[in-house]
Parts: structure tokens; sequence; C-alpha cells
């Protein structure tokens, strides 16, 4: 039996997603069915809310630095919170609130896995579209939307939500507790149940499509990393979001209409004429841990799965300890569920149940490290490929160094008190979650951008982007640690009234100016990218010699992926230089010599040192 | 020998790719993931519901109600003392309408189009009268008895809603409201979807598609449903 004929069984889609009917404007790129669309539309909507999202950050950094000096283009900017070139302080908090709502939900939850599922999930399982393009459809404009209303919530009278990210009550429940407790708060919890919906929307399809649509021979321990990284982050919001939900809904109750879940023993007066008695604030920060802390590997976990492919791939080596990953990856998501306490120690909780929270986030440290060390490995003498892409997952890699090895001191409950709400903490997860979770994203894009637009990225650029940006974020975030060992508190409008603090008046400046250096390299991405996608130099079919089944689609994206059949599966994704084969890479389609079966093992290599030759090298780089 | 060979072989070529490892539609999966998805949304709620009531443990002041005293009133039969009862006759209406699905799924199977009407059907009827009976338990609640309790300014206040409550502590009518509601809602939305799956038989959508899944895939969703209000009760009314 020939090993390419027709895949019949199992794949339902292929009737419907072959017919060739008229597409007009509308139905190509706006209400889009194609995987492939929805990814790019992902992306640039999350490119456009992470600019939004660091051109606060720039603002209330320049606050930070400058408390005392007056930016009268800041009136021009952003209007009455600006007047006279003085940052309103409602409107500082409005800012760190909305700037972290954007960058942790809408770059780096739907802007990272929203983009690269979608892409990546039925391209590289084998799969024409995912299980249900109209889900898929329905996720990307439920976030859209989501969108929409939270940047909207920046035009209502009393500004944005301004409890932090976390919006926790009594701030978030009181209607009248700030200026930004009222309609903005309102706004922030549409925005993140239209954002909830989404992502269950997306969860749900991406779960169905690796379990049920992966092509023959693509077997669970054949799949890629990448692959791995995203069904396991779809397992872990599809669990936890709708715990934000419930949370959520009870935070309306107590908003809107007179119920005190969170709220204890708070007078009327204050409270909108309403007795509150019998809740308290601790429930809500329970249920919005037991979201936001599988939140957090949400985000890191399809960069790390990106970080494993793009560095196996340009290492020109299988990577260290395939099944170490994905086990460390299983045991990462499993923990990351019993060890929300630890944002919590300092509320009250009872400290036997801070010490086996504690005893659980430490342990995080042990898949962390195994995923750590086998990208050592799988860098250590191999044939280094340094695109921007690889310079990225590196850069990842190194953060996740820095930025994990604090949260060992955070993960600890007695040290927790002094660190707690210190800028340490703001250090900690903008390294180890912001930073690295960011370099995963633009990994990413630079790798796949040839799979997405058909053209190449300009490297030049690309080098000089990811020097900027990782000197620039190291120089804003590390020196955080040391304010926050002292003592400064985040999310404090200024620190003038404390004398102790003045110390760091320099560092501020310092870690400001950084900060727009960081910035404006990203203008240079943001040239290239859209720059190349009209101008770019035409890509090859596979440019970065790889092995996964994406790059055998043809480059013109087209209906359904694969012209002909889906291809089969007959080996892993990490056959980089292989001895005994005559290229560097075999891609997963390709069977051995004697191979029949695609459920068959390729024939394992018995290394013989003397008399191996190693694989040539295609295409090197002129 | 032969017989464990066999099975590796299955295994391997169940999780191979090219086939869906359950044997089931990328539907009824999805199915399967978003009653997942949905239990862990009816467990923070039921979550809160422990904590706070937690919270009132030993509270002398406002203890927490036993749902024997405020829940024993029955339709027609006024001044009697009936706890739970009228609970567990809509328990037993919803465990019912379980059954009558199951009755309906099973049906599909054999492609017997007028069975899977009849006991569609009967879910349907099934789902409407619990939803009657919550909304009587509902009104019931919230009027109160005729006795109704002293309020702090010398008023009396009868029955409950959100911000004020005769049985006793305030977050024992919103958690109520909230849980029943939110079980209330999922029950109707079961029963929007079973009118329509039960309009399509009626019109033999799937007698011409040639097979009744889409029956299995409510039918997935209603026994969820049903299972819910059986923690639901548990924590709400036995406890």
């Amino acid at each position: 039996m020939s090993t390419h004929t027709a895949n019949t069984d199992g794949t339902n889609h292929d009737a419907h997603d072959h017919g060739h009917h008229h597409e007009t404007f509308i139905s190509k790129y706006v209400f889009s069915m194609d995987h492939k669309m929805i990814a790019k539309q992902f992306l640039i909507t999350g490119i456009i809310m992470g600019v939004i999202g660091m051109m606060m950050s720039l603002i209330f950094r320049l606050q930070l630095a400058y408390p005392d000096m007056k930016f009268p283009f800041l009136e021009s900017v952003i209007g009455q919170w600006g007047k006279d070139g003085k940052l309103d302080p409602n409107f500082y908090l409005a800012l760190i609130t909305i700037h972290g709502t954007i960058m942790v939900f809408y770059v780096l939850t739907a802007g990272l896995s929203g983009t690269f599922s979608n892409l990546l999930i039925p391209l590289q399982v084998g799969a024409r579209d995912m299980a249900s393009p109209f889900m898929n459809m329905l996720s990307y404009w439920f976030f859209f939307l989501s969108s929409i209303v939270l940047l909207s919530s920046l035009f209502v009278d009393g500004g944005p939500a301004s409890a932090g990210w976390t919006v926790y009550p009594p701030l978030s429940a009181l209607p009248k507790a700030i200026p930004g407790s009222g309609t903005g708060m309102t706004l922030w919890l549409v925005a993140i149940i239209l954002f909830i919906a989404s992502a269950l929307l997306g969860g749900i399809n991406y779960i169905t499509t690796v379990l049920n649509m992966r092509t023959k021979g693509m077997k669970m321990t054949r799949m890629p990393l990448t692959i791995w990284a995203f069904f396991i982050t779809a397992v872990l919001g599809l669990l936890s979001f709708p715990v934000l939900l419930g949370a959520g809904l009870l935070l309306i109750f107590d908003r809107s209409f007179g119920t005190s879940f969170y709220l204890n023993e708070i007078v009327a007066e204050l409270a909108g004429g309403i007795e509150r008695v019998g809740g308290s604030p601790v429930l809500y920060q329970h249920l919005f841990w037991f979201l936001g802390h599988p939140e957090v590997y949400i985000i890191l976990l399809p960069a790390l799965g990106i970080t494993s492919e793009v560095i196996a791939t340009n290492s020109r080596k299988p990577i260290f300890g395939y099944r170490a990953m994905i086990g460390s990856i299983l045991a990462i998501a499993f923990l990351s569920f019993i060890v929300w306490g630890h944002h919590m120690f300092i509320t009250g909780m009872n400290p036997f149940l801070g010490s086996v929270f504690m005893l659980g986030t430490l342990i995080i440290a042990v898949p962390s490290a195994v995923k750590t060390f086998n990208y050592l490995a799988t860098l250590w003498k191999g044939n280094l490929h340094l695109t921007p892409a690889m310079m990225f997952a590196i850069g990842l890699v190194s953060f996740f160094i820095s930025g994990g090895l604090t949260g060992i001191y955070l993960g600890n409950a007695a040290l927790d008190i002094n660190l707690h709400d210190t800028y340490f903490v703001v250090a900690h997860f903008h390294l180890v979650m912001g930073s690295a979770a960011i370099f995963g994203m633009l990994s990413g894009i630079y790798h796949w951008f040839p799979r997405m637009f058909g053209r190449m990225m300009n490297n030049t650029l690309g080098y000089i982007h990811f020097w900027l940006t990782l000197i620039s974020a190291y120089c804003v975030f590390f020196p955080m640690h040391f304010m926050g060992l002292a003592g400064v508190p985040r999310r404090y409008y200024a620190n003038t009234a404390y004398d102790q603090f003045n110390v760091f008046v320099d560092m501020n400046q310092f870690v400001t100016i950084a900060a727009i250096i960081g910035g404006a390299a990203q203008l240079l991405f943001l040239i290239n990218f859209f720059g190349s996608i009209f101008k770019g130099k035409r890509a090859p079919q596979n440019p970065w010699n790889s092995n996964t089944l994406e790059w055998t689609a043809p480059v013109k994206h087209i209906h359904g992926n694969w012209p002909g059949d889906i291809p089969y599966v007959y080996r892993w994704p990490y056959d980089y230089s292989k001895p005994g084969s005559e290229l560097d890479f075999i891609p997963q389609n390709i069977p051995d010599a004697d191979q029949t079966d695609p459920l068959d093992e390729p024939k394992p290599v018995h290394f013989d040192l003397k008399n191996t030759t190693m694989p040539l090298v295609e295409n090197k780089e002129a | 020998m032969a017989n464990s060979a066999t099975l590796t072989t299955d295994t391997r070529s169940q999780w191979g790719g090219g086939k869906s490892p359950f044997s089931i539609s990328y539907g009824k999966l999805m199915m399967w993931i978003f009653l997942l998805s949905d239990a862990f949304t009816f467990s923070s709620l039921l979550v809160s519901y422990g904590f706070v009531r937690y919270s009132f443990s030993g509270n002398l002041e406002t203890p927490w109600p036993s749902p024997d005293q405020v829940f024993n009133h029955f339709p027609f039969l006024h001044g009697m003392h009936l706890p739970l009862m009228f609970v567990s006759l809509m328990t037993f209406i919803l465990i019912f309408s379980s059954v009558t699905m199951v009755l309906a799924v099973e049906a599909g199977h054999r492609m017997a189009k007028k069975e899977v009407a009849k006991y569609m059907f009967l879910t349907i009827i099934g789902g409407a009268a619990f939803l009657g009976c919550q909304a009587w338990e509902w009104s019931q609640f919230i009027t109160g008895s005729e006795a109704g309790k002293l309020m702090s300014d010398g008023s009396i206040f009868h029955g409950a809603n959100l911000s004020m409550n005769e049985y006793g502590p305030v977050a024992f009518a919103d958690l109520f409201f909230i849980v029943t509601g939110f079980h209330g809602m999922h029950v109707f939305s079961g029963v929007v979807l079973n009118i329509i799956i039960f309009i399509q038989v009626l019109n033999g959508t799937f007698e011409k598609r040639g097979h009744y899944e889409m029956v299995e895939k409510v039918g997935l969703y209603w026994h969820f449903v049903d299972l819910v209000w059986v923690f639901v009760f548990t924590f709400y009314y036995l406890i």
C-alpha cells in the first residue's frame, strides 16, 4: 500500500474546506473563518494594544522620574488628566491599572496565544483548519469587542478602572470609592467578561483540534513542543477563566445590586446607602488568584513552546530531553493551580496555609529548571544560526533565569512580609513574565513571519531591535530590585514624601530614560513588521530548514492549508543533524527508506564515533 | 500474548493521529470540554458559598438559618410545616427529565424519529415544570412569612431581597438568588436548546443527516445541568 494515499479517515473537514466559493473582502479579511487570517487579526490587534499599553507606561514612568517637573505636552496628549503638564494622581492609578490589564490579558494572553495557537495548531498537527472555524471567528470578535470596551473606558466620567489590574475590593466594589471605581470599573468588568468568552471559545477549539484532528502519524509524542505548550495553555485557560467569571459576577452584584460578598462591615454612608456586612475582600482575592496564577503560565507557556521550537531549529540539534520538556509543561500546569495563595501571604491567611502554598511554589522551580537546562543543553555545541528569532529566544532564556531566581525569594512566605507590594515584585514579574513572554512573542513573530505573510523581515533591523530591547529591558527592571529591597512601594504616585527614598531619584530617572529608549526601539520593530508585509523579500518554502509541517504547506495561503492530501507524519519534529542523513534536517512528513506505516518509529541511529559523517548543511547563509 | 499485542496496536492507532482518540466527533468533544469549564464556574460560586457560610459559624447574633425552617411551604397547603418537600419534588422532576433525555438519545441511536420526538417533548415539559417550580419557590422566598422580622428602625420586613432578609444574614438570600438563579439560567438555556432540537427532529433534519448526534450533545448539557442541581441542592438545602 502506498503511504501517500488519500487521508480519508477521521478528517471530516476536508469536504467543506475544499470548496472554492467566492470570497468578498469582508469574508476574507474581516469576518474570516480561516485560522491563518484570524491569527493575523489577533496579532495586529495585539500589537496595537501593546503600543497603547507601552505608551501608558512611558507616561507614568515620566511622572515617577520627574515628580516635580511639568511636561506641557501631556496636556495635549491626555487633556484634563494632564492639566498644566502635571499628571493627575487619579489618572496615574488609572494608567497603571489599564497598562497591567492590557499587557496581561490583551497582549500576552490573546495577542500571544491567540496568534500562535491559531496559526500553528492546524498547520503543525496537519489539519485543514480549526475544529470549528466559526467559533474561532467568534473568539476573535469577542476579543475585539472586549478591546473596544476597555479602551472606551478611557473616555468616561471619572476615568477608567483604577484599582490596579487585580481590581481588589473595596476599591472595585464600591462605585464611589475613587473616581475610577464608577463607570470605568463597570466597563472593565464588561470587557473582562467578553474577554473570558473569547478565551473559552478559543480554548475549546484549540484543545479539540489538538486531540481530534492530528494527521495520521502525528502521535502525541511526535507533536512539536509548540503544540504541547499551546494545548496545555488552552487547558489552563479553560479551567481558570471560569473562576474569574464567577468572581466577576459576584463583583457586579456587589457593585450594582447591593450585595456584600466582598465587603465586610462598611458603613452605609460610604457604601451607597446600604449597610454592608458579612462578606470578605479575601474571598475575591482567592477567586481572582485561582485564575491569576495559572494566568502567569497561560502567558509564559506559549512563549516557552515557541522558544523550544526556535532554539532546536536554529541550533540544528534535536531539542534536549523532549519528553522531559513535555513532563515539565504538565508539571508546571498542575502546580500552577495549587499555588495561588503565594499572592496572598500577608492578607491574614492562616500561616500554616501559607507554608503549604510556599512549598508548592518552590517546587515549581524544579520543572522550570528542567526547561532552562534543556534549553542550555540544546544550545550546547549546536550549529547556531543566530537569526533574530534565535536571538530573542535566547533572550527569553536569559530573562527566564534572572526573573525566575527572584521568584524563589518571593515564594517564601517569610521574605514576602518584607518584599510584598514593593518594586521587587514589579521587577520580578516584569522580567519573568513580562519581558520573557514578550521576547517569546517577538521570537515567534520573526520566526513565523514568512509563514504568516509570505515575506521575510529585515535581519539588520531585527538585530538592532533585539539588542536595544534586551539592554533597555534589563536597565529598566534590574534596578527596581534594589529599590524594592529598600522598601519602595509599588503603585505610588510619587515617593517624594519619604526622605529615605531620595537616594533613588537618580535611579528612577535612569529607569525612565531606559524605558524611553526601549520604547523607541519598538518603533524599529513596527517599521520592520509593517514594512516587510509589503516590501519584504519573498519568502522561500522553508526559510529556516525546519522540520515541522507548516513549512510543507504552500507559501501562498490557501483554504485548507495543503492543496492535495494532508501529509502523513513519520517521525518526531526534531530530526536535526541526524547522522547518516544527507541534509541536516528531515521534515516530519519524510519516511525512512523502509518505513511504510506512519505509526512505526524510524530506525534509531547507532552512533559510531569513528565513522560518522556529519550531515551537510543546506544553503548556509552566504 | 496475541491479545496484548492487539491491545497495544489499538491504543497505538487510537492516539496515532488521523482519527479521534476517543472515537467521537469534534462537536461532542467540544461539549465535554465546555462542560468541564462550566463546572469550574459553578465550583467558584459554590466555593464562595462555603467561604461565606463558614464565616458565620459560631455567630449567635445572626446565625445561618436552617433551610428546613425557610423552605417549608407547598402550594395549596397553607400553614403546614413541610420541610424541603417542594424542593424534593423539583429535584425529582429534574432528574426524571434526565431519564426521558436518556430515552430520547437511545431512540436516536435506533433512528426512531417518533420516539425521539416524544421523549424530547417530555424532557422539555420536565425542564419547564422545574423552572415553574423555581419561580414559585423564589416568589415564596421573596414574599416571606406573615410574621416577618423586626428591623432596627422598628419596621417589620417580610421576605428577602438582595439587601434585606427576614430569615437571617443577607448573604443567605444573596447566595440563594445567585446560585439558584445562575443554575436556573442554565436550565432555561437548556430548555431553549431542547426546543430547537425538538423542532429539528419534527422537521426530519436529523433523519436526513443520518444521525441524531445533536440530541446527544444537548443531552450531555442537560445531564450536566441536572448534576449541578444535585450539588446545589445538597449544599443549599441539605447541609
